[in-house]
């Protein structure tokens, strides 16, 4: 349809080959762009929330579960250091957009290098964690030492000894020996049942009673049937996170591709900016991923 | 600090002014201190107190990068609004969830030890 003249013709009125018809200026284009971005920042952050959420609950359940697997099988140091190269791709990334902004072609170019650097770093750390829980047997379903339906070597078992687990043995709640006062009367269909409190589940978190690394022996027989229970949480919240750092990547070497071919300028530039925003919301979540799983002790 | 290159200052309406280095720079190393200071407070036994601590540097360590990083500061407060409306949607639905697991507790015990008065 477009002869190369009525092409000139165009980009003679708008000055700028980028601008789409439909907006009036590169500002409102590029403020439109940044409005999209960010309802699609909004709903990633509404998939992590729905993540953050089950952690929560997990976490508020078993806490003794989350103190026994981070401290046994999270590596703080490798998370720091992790932590720390992200927020680094996230300035270099910040520093890229400021380039681009103010036509620094070759700085742009190295900020994007060094911020694909850093996402490659993360991974290959992240590879190394994920790759010592598999030696472990902590991965999850049927790779997981501590599942019913694990069948490699050194099967943990969640059967508690039979001492402990002796029915008769187990302690009454001492509320439950209090006579009821319908109790050999006429009205003893009024007796109102009592539930006798498990006292594996009401006993005080260890962590807090005793301020010590808590031990797979220490916790109580419903948790040890739950560990799995944060191997969940852990693959599913670092693992979408690490696809995110992937698609990143992904969208950081366009941008790259594109800055190397000098399509960026002070006056267009959204491509980086949103790119930008991805990648330092990828950056966020970490911050948030990093204290609750790696901190906690 | 370097100035505007002469194209960016011939379109000086150009509405999305580039950061000031010295911000980035100054955000960058609080968020390094901050992480420092977060894997020290882990290593102190506050008890129940040592997740808050690490969610308000965590929450302090994202303020700096929405703010900075990601020109909220600068930007047109449509873009907080959405960004505010996602994170308030998230608190309500994990505040709701944690109420709601507490809830149940004492009817959730094991059944084989029910008993019936004396």
């Amino acid at each position: 349809m477009n002869t190369p003249t009525t092409l000139n013709t165009a980009t003679t009125e708008h000055h700028d080959p980028y601008l789409a018809h439909h907006f009036d200026s590169p500002e409102q284009q590029n403020a439109s762009a940044k409005v999209g971005m960010w309802v699609f920042l909004a709903t990633e952050i509404l998939m992590f929330g729905g993540l953050f959420c089950a952690y929560a609950v997990y976490r508020h359940l078993h806490p003794d579960v989350f103190e026994f697997c981070a401290g046994k099988y999270l590596n703080t140091t490798l998370g720091a250091i992790n932590t720390l190269i992200l927020i680094t791709s996230s300035f270099t990334m910040a520093w890229g957009v400021r380039a681009a902004q103010l036509n620094q072609k070759k700085v742009l170019i190295a900020c994007l290098s060094l911020t694909l650097l850093g996402a490659a770093g993360f991974l290959g750390i992240k590879a190394v964690e994920y790759r010592a829980k598999w030696v472990e047997h902590v991965w999850v379903g049927a790779w997981n030492q501590y599942n019913a339906d694990y069948t490699g070597p050194d099967k943990v078992s969640s059967t508690p000894s039979p001492t402990a687990a002796a029915p008769a043995s187990r302690p009454i709640d001492p509320h439950l020996l209090v006579e009821d006062a319908n109790a050999g009367t006429a009205n003893e269909s009024k007796i109102k049942p009592r539930f006798a409190v498990d006292t594996a589940l009401a006993a005080p978190p260890v962590a807090t009673a005793s301020a010590q690394r808590v031990d797979y022996d220490d916790l109580s027989t419903p948790d040890k049937q739950r560990v799995n229970a944060f191997f969940s949480c852990y693959f599913l919240m670092t693992g979408l996170h690490g696809i995110h750092v992937i698609v990143g990547m992904g969208v950081i070497t366009w941008i790259l591709r594109r800055s190397l071919r000098g399509e960026f300028n002070a006056r267009y530039n959204t491509p980086v900016d949103l790119v930008g925003l991805y990648w330092h919301l990828v950056d966020l979540i970490w911050i948030f991923l990093f204290p609750l799983f790696y901190l906690i002790h | 600090m370097s100035q505007p290159s002469p194209a960016a200052a011939n379109h000086n309406t150009h509405e999305s002014h580039a950061v000031p280095g010295w911000i980035l720079l100054a955000v960058y190393l609080a968020l390094v201190i901050l992480t420092g200071l977060t894997v020290a407070a882990a290593g102190i036994n506050l008890g129940q107190f040592n997740i808050i601590v690490a969610l308000i540097i965590a929450a302090l360590k994202a303020a700096l990068v929405v703010l900075f990083f990601m020109h909220l500061f600068w930007d047109s407060p449509f873009n907080s609004i959405v960004l505010i409306c996602a994170l308030f949607c998230v608190a309500i639905f994990i505040s709701l969830a944690v109420m709601d697991t507490t809830s149940y507790n004492p009817n959730l015990t094991a059944p084989q030890s029910v008993q019936i008065g004396q």
